[in-house]
């Protein structure tokens, strides 16, 4: 083999470290090839081999009687009933949705759903959870604008329904937005593929759109924090074709109903390289790849170009040996391409061949599994010191300070967003965005999923572990909020540089809280994607620990929404009130401070409530409920007025509380029930003989919402504020191509 | 009742379609792939929701030059019943089947709604089972709504009772509202709207059923 | 031979991109603005014994898919 020569800057430029390329040269036994040192950089990046993060995630639990295949596959699989199983996870784009919104979110929603599909699952949701910038910073509407149309752009191209997901707005996420993307699919039981390799001689079958330039070095892109140059990477962000991802989606699942399929695997990051290796490495095999086999779209690429394209829209799949015709007749249906480039061997290694030349020969174990860990240097994360707010600072007015709240970006309708998402295709949606948890109905039976995404990224900067727990039990509560049973989570764990012992310490603390939270509510982690490096010029993003849950209702008949809709319910309040303000958003909207210890979590009690909710929701005793979580009660409450176009009258703070802190206190494990009369003692005395706090708070009824002592907000008010912000904010003039020109420092500039 | 939905490459209400539709009319509905060149014995084919061909060059543009659509002409010239649905609706004015075209919504953007809508005419087997309910409620979740029409064009729509559902609260900039339109024949009906999102009390909307039985009624009213 | 066919909304019909355009360029402050509007242009490479009959050829992929005549005008132009 003709190596050119492997320099410095060419092992710096592939993100190894020297340490790192002292290892491949040790376990080859000499100097790799250029092709062997791209496919070393990409399999060792963070992104591919979780190299700081892995010590760490071996803590979450990730096993349940319902669990069917945990992490580690591409996706996590849990029973639903009915024979049926979920197939799901949740991943970042982070990096790519900043340099190009549009194509980054795009692809973004394109590679989950190939995660799902994959593994034989049809897609039926997505969820998007978004962090952007504050809303003055120049670049934050465009930003918005192009991550909400390259989602829509895609996910309704495709026929998935988005059904929720949430965003948010925080300095921090300035020049590193969020954009997590969650897929949930569902297959039968005995039907699911796994990414295992099985079979020396069978053939490795290409499918999908061409291979092109697209994202070399994506892989390796996604896991380096950006410098002030990063419009200078934009020719590695990939373009995405929803329609040929619906022909693919659709030609695969033809294909895998048929008996000719022994495993499948996305060529996501890294392409052809990690979907060949990882399922040979999973079921112990070698592989012989022919590079010239592989379909083009673009003349004269490089053995090194084909190997790692991040084109999209591909998937390799073992086939049975013979059974080539068949597979290729089903993609000739579809008008998709097809080609056998290899062939599954027994000698452990990956061997591609281009124009007659082995260009690179490895054996795969390393190239998997004996990837670097890191056990990165971790300090500790300090505690918040505590929120001491001036007593008058909380004798506020809370009609004005409610809709100040509810017109606030973090809280304010998300319509704008969500009405551009289709959420209603293929006709199961019962609950769309807006509730506390959305729910899908399973296709063909009375039973739903209850879907949500949650995190409370302030929480997590002040006290990571809090936060860890809090945006689990969050998950949680809204999923037993709609009668729900929690069987799961997946979650993108978004945080700056690993290579800072301070954003380490964030890390294992925020996992350590997960992890707590998972145990006690025996709600397992399946699935997941970690997301570091978001950070640019030092300054890191809060720390995010995404989740994404996932619940059960057996029974569509008792599913429970927020929505407030019939007079004269009584509203209870389940769970202890201490008015606890640190952190919350009362305290950053109307004192502009962030200061404080986040609302502890107690999950015992917060396993109980969930229970106590669904057996009232399972007796028909619940006309709505919803948990009560940024803003507290006042803000539960004008929510479910809004919903269901009720108004409300609560009584007054009780006498040990600062009006701030009963309104807007953000305690946790809390929810605001809305029952008939004549039923609501028979649900106090349960809740007490559970040991359950619950109190009599209000009820529903004209057309205002009262918070006692303050005059009444009319729901038309409430509605203004609420509604308002955010088409306004988005479809301010000059949002687009003006703030995108500043901040590359286009022509001219 | 024989009915047929059309796959279209890129379409994606075609099974929410023939799950409604089988749901009212009691009969497996046929799914009919785009290339297939011949029509089975048919009352009624329809086009579904989605994005054929990704919407590429113009929505409806390519999937109405498929090889069944020439078959489908030919099934309307006869008189056979023909639905088009958003893209179906698409589909059906790129083919000619309809007069007018739909682009892109006067807001820009992609809209997921449910929006209020007239029932302009129940003379057409249709809509005759709307009855007296002139004010129903549909799902839209469309880029390419606005109609356009000429002058003359609307004229003659109005004249012969042609516009099949209006909105109330013009979503996307249609000409004259139209959300719905019948072609002069009354065979043919393309509609933005989604009446098989609402088809189903478990969503918590039934209000395009009256659509589905207005056609079982059509086709059994005709002794088929 | 090579042909460049532009495919533009006929005068009248509403283009809201191209009414969009115009809007964000004014608040630009493009005083001098007067209108906006908006072509696709499709590259055609094709083979034909003469522009006659390349003409033709072109002429009916605009009638038969390239535009809609309902909205839609088309101009072509033979490259060489």
């Amino acid at each position: 083999m003709n190596a050119p020569p492997i320099t410095d800057e060419l092992i710096a430029a592939h993100g190894l470290s020297a340490e790192e390329y002292r290892r491949i040269r040790e376990l080859l036994g000499r100097t790799p090839t250029i092709e062997e040192l791209g496919v070393f950089a990409v399999m060792w990046s963070e992104h591919c081999s979780y190299k700081s993060s892995k010590r760490h995630l071996r803590k979450l639990p990730t096993e349940a009687p319902w669990v069917v295949c945990g992490p580690g596959e591409n996706a996590g699989v849990v029973r639903v009933g009915a024979g049926k199983v979920a197939v799901f996870k949740m991943e970042s784009h982070n990096h790519p949705s900043f340099i190009e919104p549009y194509q980054g979110a795009a692809t973004g929603v394109g590679g989950i759903l190939r995660d799902v599909f994959t593994m034989g699952a049809r897609p039926v949701a997505l969820l998007d959870a978004l962090r952007f910038g504050d809303p003055s910073h120049p670049r934050t509407r465009y930003l918005l604008n192009g991550v909400v149309a390259g989602i829509a752009g895609y996910g309704n191209c495709v026929g998935v329904p988005t059904v929720g997901g949430e965003t948010g707005f925080h300095p921090a996420y300035d020049r590193n937005i969020l954009v997590n993307v969650m897929c949930v699919g569902l297959a039968d039981e005995e039907r699911v593929f796994y990414a295992r390799a099985a079979g020396v001689g069978n053939p490795l079958l290409y499918v999908g759109a061409k291979t092109g330039r697209d994202g070399i070095h994506g892989a390796t892109m996604a896991s380096a924090s950006f410098g002030a140059d990063a419009e200078v990477q934009r020719p590695t962000v990939q373009v995405g074709d929803p329609f040929t991802e619906k022909l693919l989606l659709e030609a695969c699942l033809e294909l895998m109903a048929r008996d000719v399929v022994v495993a499948v695997q996305d060529m996501g990051a890294a392409g052809i390289t990690s979907s060949s290796l990882e399922m040979a490495a999973r079921g112990g095999l070698g592989v012989v790849l022919d590079l010239d086999a592989v379909p083009l779209r673009e003349t004269g690429m490089s053995a090194y170009e084909i190997l790692l394209s991040e084109s999209q829209e591909r998937m390799l799949m073992v086939l049975k040996a013979g059974c080539e015709a068949e597979a290729k007749a089903v993609f000739a249906k579809w008008e998709l391409d097809c080609a056998v480039i290899g062939r599954l061997t027994d000698d452990g290694r990956l061997r591609a061949y281009h124009r007659g030349r082995l260009v690179a020969d490895l054996p795969i174990a390393p190239l998997t599994e004996e990837a670097p860990v890191y056990a990165r240097p971790a300090t500790p994360p300090k505690p918040p010191l505590p929120f001491r707010p001036d007593p008058e600072a909380l004798s506020i007015d809370p009609d004005a300070a409610l809709l100040r709240l509810l017109a606030s970006p973090e809280l304010a309708s998300k319509r704008w967003i969500f009405e551009q998402y289709d959420h209603q295709v293929m006709a199961d949606t019962v609950r769309g965005p807006g509730g506390d948890a959305a729910v899908v109905r399973i296709h063909g039976t009375d039973r739903g999923l209850a879907l949500t995404t949650d995190c409370t990224p302030v929480y997590c900067a002040a006290d990571p572990r809090t936060g860890g727990r809090q945006a689990v039990a969050e998950a949680y509560r809204n999923l037993c909020a709609v009668g729900a049973r929690p069987l799961a989570i997946t979650n993108c764990l978004n945080f700056a540089s690993p290579e800072r012992p301070e954003v380490m310490g964030q890390f294992e603390a925020a996992v350590e809280g997960m992890a707590e939270a998972c145990r006690a509510l025996r709600f397992p982690v399946v699935s997941g994607n970690v997301s570091f490096y978001n950070e640019t010029e030092g300054r890191g993003i809060l720390p995010t620990p995404q989740i994404g849950g996932l619940g059960v209702l057996e029974d569509l008949e008792l599913r429970v929404d927020l929505a407030l809709g019939e007079e004269g319910l009584v509203l209870l309040l389940l769970g202890e009130s201490r008015g606890w303000l640190g952190q919350s958003l009362f305290q950053q909207m109307l004192l502009g401070r962030e200061e404080g210890a986040p609302p502890p979590v107690d999950l015992a009690a917060e396993a109980r409530h969930g229970a106590f909710v669904r057996e009232l929701a399972k007796d028909r005793l619940l006309c709505a409920c919803h948990d009560l979580s940024r803003g507290g009660l006042a803000v539960a409450a004008a929510e479910m007025c809004l919903a269901g176009g009720r108004g409300a009258r609560l009584e007054a703070p009780p006498p040990h509380l600062a009006p701030a802190a009963w309104w807007f206190g953000e305690d946790q494990g809390r929810y605001l029930l809305a029952v008939r009369p004549e039923e609501a003692e028979a649900v106090e005395v349960r809740a007490r003989e559970l040991g359950i706090a619950i109190a009599r708070v209000g009820r529903s009824g004209g057309d205002a919402l009262i918070l006692e002592p303050a005059p009444p907000i009319s729901l038309q008010r409430l509605e203004q504020a609420y509604e308002s912000w955010l088409p306004a904010y988005a479809e301010e003039p000059q949002g687009g191509l003006e703030d995108q020109r500043d901040a590359h420092g286009g022509p001219g500039a | 009742m024989r009915a047929a939905v059309v796959t279209f490459p890129g379409s994606n209400c075609d099974r929410d379609l023939r799950v409604a539709m089988e749901s009212v009319f009691g009969v497996p509905v046929r799914a009919l792939w785009h290339g297939e060149r011949d029509l089975p014995k048919l009352d009624l084919v329809a086009l579904p929701g989605g994005f054929s061909y990704g919407d590429y060059l113009r929505a409806g543009a390519i999937a109405a030059r498929s090889p069944i659509m020439a078959e489908i002409v030919r099934f309307a010239r006869r008189g056979g019943l023909v639905l088009g649905i958003c893209n179906g609706f698409q589909i059906l004015t790129e083919a000619g089947l309809l007069p007018g075209a739909l682009v892109r919504n006067r807001g820009l953007r992609f809209l997921c709604r449910t929006v209020d809508l007239e029932v302009t005419t129940t003379a057409s087997p249709f809509t005759a089972a709307y009855g007296e309910v002139r004010h129903i409620r549909l799902p839209i979740a469309h880029h390419d709504g606005n109609y356009v029409i000429d002058q003359d064009g609307l004229a003659r729509l109005e004249g012969e009772g042609q516009i099949a559902f209006r909105y109330r609260d013009n979503p996307n900039g249609s000409t004259a509202a139209i959300a719905g339109v019948l072609n002069r024949e009354r065979n043919v009906l393309g509609l933005m709207p989604h009446p098989e999102r609402a088809a189903d009390p478990r969503l918590g909307n039934t209000d395009g059923v009256p659509l589905f039985r207005s056609l079982l009624e059509a086709v059994h009213g005709a002794g088929s | 031979m090579k042909a460049r066919i532009e495919i533009r909304l006929k005068p009248g019909v509403l283009d809201p991109e191209a009414a969009a355009i115009e809007r964000a360029l004014r608040q630009l402050g493009f005083a001098g603005l007067k209108g906006v509007a908006r072509a696709k242009v499709i590259e055609v490479e094709l083979e034909a014994r003469g522009p006659e009959e390349a003409e033709a050829e072109l002429r009916a992929m605009c009638e038969r898919l390239l535009a809609n005549p309902v909205i839609e005008t088309y101009a072509i132009a033979l490259l060489r």
